[in-house]
């Protein structure tokens, strides 16, 4: 049996569906609401208000307003398989079988341990943080894991798994109307009739807005929501117009590129299976409307954070769109017209109006004579100084106030409730203006910031351009839809302005707008209330900190921001933001347009990271490339390593085998037999055109313009700063086209690079390039048994293997398959890189493995190759350079030709930096301990005893055992080190272990010669 | 995010660009003698104006072709979009391209065969 929902009121407003009840769980508990409450609404009409701890002081929190401003009610919602932190209660629809819990308590709501905060409250002043990190680091020690257990919003899943799917939509209009109250409503309408695409988007559940809650006039006489419902209808029922509810426009960003994220199937107790969670939409509009409406301001006292205090408007909303009367004993604070209506509102629904108390000394209003004549205490020119209360409020303190002065002028007299509903006035919610970079203007009439509306692509009509009447509104709403229409009419044939378009009629509103801005009502001892007049409710910044950040020297508002994290909470401060300002020109004595503003930035609300996410997680994140041989090196146990995209053969262990033993037995079999690499990942760009060789000479250092048909070079391509960019190979197939490879991650970089050479630097220059990556399988043969092998697999003529020099390349046939055969070689055997159309690849490797058999092939991967190419001296670029290693760096100087009137890099080498002796130089290091590795990355020093901090040599960039040597080999670049071979260094370890000790040699550790690959 | 319209596909959205950074940055000729302080000002120095700015732009995702743009870089407004090896057309594009210290600078004028340097 569900507990009584006590606070539901007989009347039918009509917006929630009476009929249907639906079953939930809050805290362990169920419960009962109607289809079309909220949580808040649903709770609040069971009289629950407390529904969370605050973040700092675990101070007890309730519902607070009634929309995404809510700065308390965050909960968290329990899925059968996982769990989201952080959901706002007064957004969140419930649905059969919603699980919710609140936050942040331990170990129960009622009872918080960590509530005792609030006694130590200077534990937590202003710049806690900052004054933590800058105190000695033992503090900071010592307070962690205090923090650390007090501090935190929510929690999300133990497995951090998110089993819902979330989408990307991607959609253009001629206009986006950001709000669906009633100036969102006229606004789209008429823009919609001129036959431009509207899309008109409304976070709530369903569009109307203000009007759903306040129908108490009439648009063109008739109450104010039939009006709405029969624009919607019409909307909806246009094929060029879009109608998107329960859809957030997140952010605005340039060419009115928007964000709006849509919850598709969060309010659904049945998901279906082809409906994603959200919709993230990317949205460009063409011209933006924004009409988001305005948010109430709470009023700043001592105490005001208790439950059973909330915004004047949440109020009147739970009344007449809820049906839930939150409180039964009521004071109404307020320092303008507006929350009269409230106290009618909540007269009229049986409760009991204890007081108003009206900030304003002498305001005249009929609505104010109207309360008094129903007998309601209406007391002006007073203030609540205090509330009072445990767990909820149960009496405030209520004084004549001095609101010059800023202090009650009598002693308080004490009053009971059980609920106070507060208003500030209202702030036009800019965010979204403001995330454009668009100006605001402080209205001293409105006590407001509103748009300045200067652009041409957005402008803010209604509430959110403080035109809070809501027949102006609608005027505003009318002239401007219809002068946005005019603008696009110009662009867009298809759009055309109706000629008549009326502007709904409402009665004239004697409402008065004007608030009296009080931005801190303090008590008689204001050092002590201002510790409890929270002006960030969901970041528990007081009045004090504010004061507190002044003392301290900080006066912009941007440092004071920061330095109390007013307004830096999940909700932005969309309650706070304004009366932190206020308290600070107060305190700083300047105008508030003098104190200026914060930046509002994306996003609007808080958005699900799985939205923005989008499909683009688990494989498909980042797209995987595999060769043509995968499904081989699969099959053959390969264990597979990232190398850019590609995914490449690491090592084939066998049986029993540990990564060592692998390796050691692949560079075995390679030097004293064969071994077979795949090599297709290696960057191919074929070259072509008159002007190619001239261009390869520009772009390398060493000499291209004179390289024979059939033959191959090894090139190092540089920056313009000139440090090494890429190496690799290029054969020139005839007088206009080359073959150029690079290096494996390198292949994009390069050709983006050399096509903005072209395009850019050289446009007089005749050549083209393409990516032929993908085009060509490689299966790379090294090993004195290669010649061998390759003979074994001509299928013509078996004699090109035997006339075959080193650098050069053949036109052939191999097993039936055209193939590109280069000798060339990375691993200082006889080697053969053997380039087959890619369809082709697997067939080729099987073959060549299946040939191989007799002749001992084995098939090696990427870390054989490393050890191989590094018994050699062979430099890897990305590995042994970084962008900040020249050609000399690594005793390359044979490759810059001196003879070339100019190349990229040229001018830069000859810097007199450059040749600086101290530069950091590319060198052998062999340790003492032959058994010892060395860890990449780590540092050399000369002497490991010197005092700290100890001057460094250099870096390791390559460290191996080779089974050759049987010896650990490692390349190192050290300052100086060209003139070091021979000295000895100490590498540092990190674990505390002795430094390893070891020898600067020359990096070519084996065959210095070269014979083995000249064979 | 911006709207840019690449001069071969016409409007698209800013992730289909890299962009390249300042335009119009000449590359000396070797012939041209340069001080290695002269020379940073062609390898080194990059404009960062608050105002017009000339950048280059790569269509990246799309034709992967490179064009100069006139951005506004306190608005974001793209002014004007004009072939790379051409001048800026616009009058605000023209000020601001005559305006970068660079056209002053020796490693521009290096830029320019030696004979036609004005000593
Ligand atoms: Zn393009």
């Amino acid at each position: 049996m569900s507990p009584k929902q006590s606070h539901r009121l007989r009347a039918n407003s009509g917006a929630i569906n009476r009929q249907k009840s639906v079953q939930f769980t809050f805290d362990g508990k169920k419960y009962t609401g109607f289809e079309g409450d909220t949580l808040a609404s649903a709770l609040l009409a069971h009289g629950m208000h407390l529904v969370g701890r605050s973040f700092k002081y675990h101070r007890p929190r309730g519902i607070f307003g009634c929309g995404s401003e809510e700065p308390n009610a965050l909960i968290r919602v329990i899925h059968p398989s996982n769990a989201e932190p952080n959901l706002r209660a007064t957004q969140l629809e419930i649905y059969d079988g919603l699980v919710a819990e609140s936050q942040n308590r331990f170990p129960s709501l009622k009872i918080d341990f960590l509530s005792v905060n609030s006694f130590f409250a200077r534990f937590f002043p202003a710049g806690f943080y900052y004054k933590t990190f800058m105190w000695p680091a033992s503090l900071w020690m010592f307070y962690e894991k205090f923090i650390r257990q007090a501090a935190g919003l929510g929690r999300v899943s133990k497995d951090h798994h998110d089993p819902d799917r979330y989408e990307h939509k991607y959609a253009h209009c001629d206009l986006l109307v950001a709000g669906g109250g009633a100036s969102g409503l006229q606004a789209a309408l008429v823009a919609a009739n001129s036959g431009a695409r509207v899309i008109i988007a409304d976070e709530q559940s369903e569009l109307g807005g203000w009007l759903l809650t306040d129908n108490n006039f009439n648009i063109d006489q008739k109450p104010a929501m039939d009006w709405a419902s029969n624009v919607i209808k019409k909307l909806r029922s246009m094929p060029n117009v879009s109608c998107l509810v329960r859809t957030t426009v997140a952010a605005s960003m340039d060419d009115n590129f928007i964000l709006m994220a849509e919850r598709v199937t969060e309010h659904l107790s049945i998901k279906e299976a082809h409906l994603p969670k959200q919709r993230l939409w990317k949205l460009r509009a063409a011209k933006v409307i924004l009409a988001t409406g305005a948010i109430e301001r709470p009023l700043i006292f001592s105490g005001n954070d208790l439950p059973g205090i909330m915004l004047s408007s949440a109020a009147r909303s739970y009344i007449f769109r809820y049906d839930v009367l939150a409180g039964t004993r009521a004071i109404i604070f307020t320092n303008n017209d507006d929350a009269y209506y409230t106290a009618l509102a909540i007269h009229q629904a049986g409760g009991f109006v204890r007081c108003v108390v009206d900030l304003r000394d002498n305001p005249k209003s009929q609505i104010i004579t109207t309360l008094r004549k129903l007998g309601i205490d209406v007391r002006t020119g007073h203030a609540v100084t205090a509330a009072h209360g445990t767990l909820h409020v149960a009496s405030v303190d209520i004084a004549k106030y001095d609101t010059e002065n800023g202090a009650p002028t009598l002693d308080a007299v004490h009053m009971d409730c059980n609920f106070l509903a507060m208003s500030g006035g209202l702030n036009p919610v800019v965010h979204l203006h403001s995330q454009r970079k668009g100006r605001l203007i402080w209205d001293d009439r409105t006590s407001c910031y509103r748009p300045e509306n200067k652009s041409d692509e957005w402008v803010s009509i209604g509430s959110a351009n403080g035109t809070f009447q809501l027949g102006r509104a609608l005027s505003e709403a009318t002239k401007v839809a219809s002068s946005v229409i005019t603008k696009l009419t110009s662009e867009n044939k298809g759009i055309m302005l109706q000629e008549t378009i009326a502007i709904p009629q409402t009665e004239e509103n004697k409402q008065n707008w004007t608030p009296l801005p009080v931005w801190l009502v303090q008590s008689g001892q204001p050092y002590i209330s201002d510790k409890t007049a929270f002006v960030d409710f969901q970041n528990d910044a007081t009045a004090a900190d504010i004061k507190l950040a002044v003392r301290e020297g900080y006066h912009s508002v941007e440092h004071v921001k920061r330095y109390t994290t007013t307004g830096m909470a999940t909700d932005q401060g969309k309650t706070s933001n304004i009366n932190a300002i206020g308290i600070l020109a107060n305190t700083l004595n300047k105008s508030i347009a003098e104190t200026g503003t914060t930046t509002f930035r994306p996003p609007y609300t808080p958005t699900s990271i799985g939205a923005i996410a989008g499909r683009n997680i688990g494989s498909l994140f980042a797209p995987v490339r595999t060769t043509r041989m995968h499904s081989w090196h699969k099959a053959n146990g390969a264990t597979f390593e990232h190398v850019g995209q590609w995914m490449r053969a690491w090592y084939y262990p066998r049986e029993e085998e540990d990564f060592q033993q692998t390796i050691n037995r692949e560079v075995h079999a390679t030097r004293h037999y064969a071994g077979l690499l795949d090599a297709s990942t290696l960057g191919k760009i074929d070259v072509k055109g008159p002007d190619s060789a001239e261009f390869l000479n520009r772009v390398y250092t060493n000499n291209f313009a004179t390289l024979p048909i059939g033959k191959s070079r090894y090139g190092l391509m540089l920056k313009e700063d000139g440090m090494v960019f890429d190496d690799g190979v290029t054969t020139r197939l005839s007088e206009d086209h080359f073959y150029m490879t690079t290096t494996s991650g390198g292949a994009a970089g390069v050709l983006a690079w050399l096509e903005e050479l072209l395009q850019t630097e050289w446009q007089d220059l005749k050549v083209y390039l393409t990516s032929v990556t993908e085009q060509w399988s490689v299966a790379s043969l090294s090993g004195p048994n290669a010649k061998s092998i390759l003979k074994a697999c001509m299928s013509e003529d078996k004699t090109v293997v035997d006339d075959f020099p080193f650098m050069t390349m053949k036109d052939t046939f191999i097993a039936g398959i055209p193939a590109r055969i280069f000798r060339i070689s990375f691993t200082g055997e006889m080697a053969f890189e053997i380039n087959v159309p890619a369809r082709y690849g697997l067939a080729l490797w099987s073959y060549l493995m299946r040939v191989g058999k007799e002749f001992k092939l084995t098939a090696y991967g990427t870390e054989a190759m490393h050890v191989l190419r590094a018994e050699k001296g062979f430099i890897i670029v990305g590995q042994e350079t970084d962008g900040t290693v020249t050609p000399y760096d690594l005793d390359m100087h044979w490759i810059v030709s001196k003879k070339k009137a100019d190349f990229i890099g040229k001018r830069a080498l000859e810097r007199s930096s450059m040749n600086e002796p101290q530069r950091k130089q590319l060198v052998g290091l062999l340790t003492d301990d032959p058994n010892k590795i060395i860890p990449e990355g780590a540092h050399a020093v000369l002497d490991p005893d010197q005092k700290m901090p100890i001057s460094m040599l250099g870096h390791v960039s390559s460290s191996y055992y080779s089974p050759n040597l049987k010896h650990s080999i490692a390349m190192a670049l050290l300052k100086g080190g060209l003139n070091r071979k021979g000295q000895t260094v100490y590498i540092p370890m990190l674990d505390g272990q002795e430094p390893i000790k070891a020898k600067i040699v020359d990096p070519i550790f084996f065959d210095k010669q070269g014979d083995r690959l000249r064979g | 995010m911006l709207k840019i319209k690449c001069p071969i596909c016409g409007n698209r959205d800013e992730t289909e660009f890299s962009c390249g950074g300042e335009a119009h940055i000449a590359r000396p000729l070797v012939d041209n003698k340069l001080t290695d302080k002269a020379f940073s000002e062609y390898l080194f120095m990059r404009d960062n104006p608050k105002g017009i700015f000339l950048e280059r732009w790569c269509h990246t995702s799309g034709c992967r072709r490179w064009f100069n743009l006139a951005r506004d870089t306190i608005s974001h407004e793209i002014i004007e979009v004009y072939p790379i090896g051409q001048m800026p057309k616009t009058a605000k594009g023209k000020k601001s391209y005559q305006a970068n210290w660079r056209r002053r600078s020796k490693a521009e004028a290096a830029s320019k065969p030696a004979k036609r340097i004005v000593k």
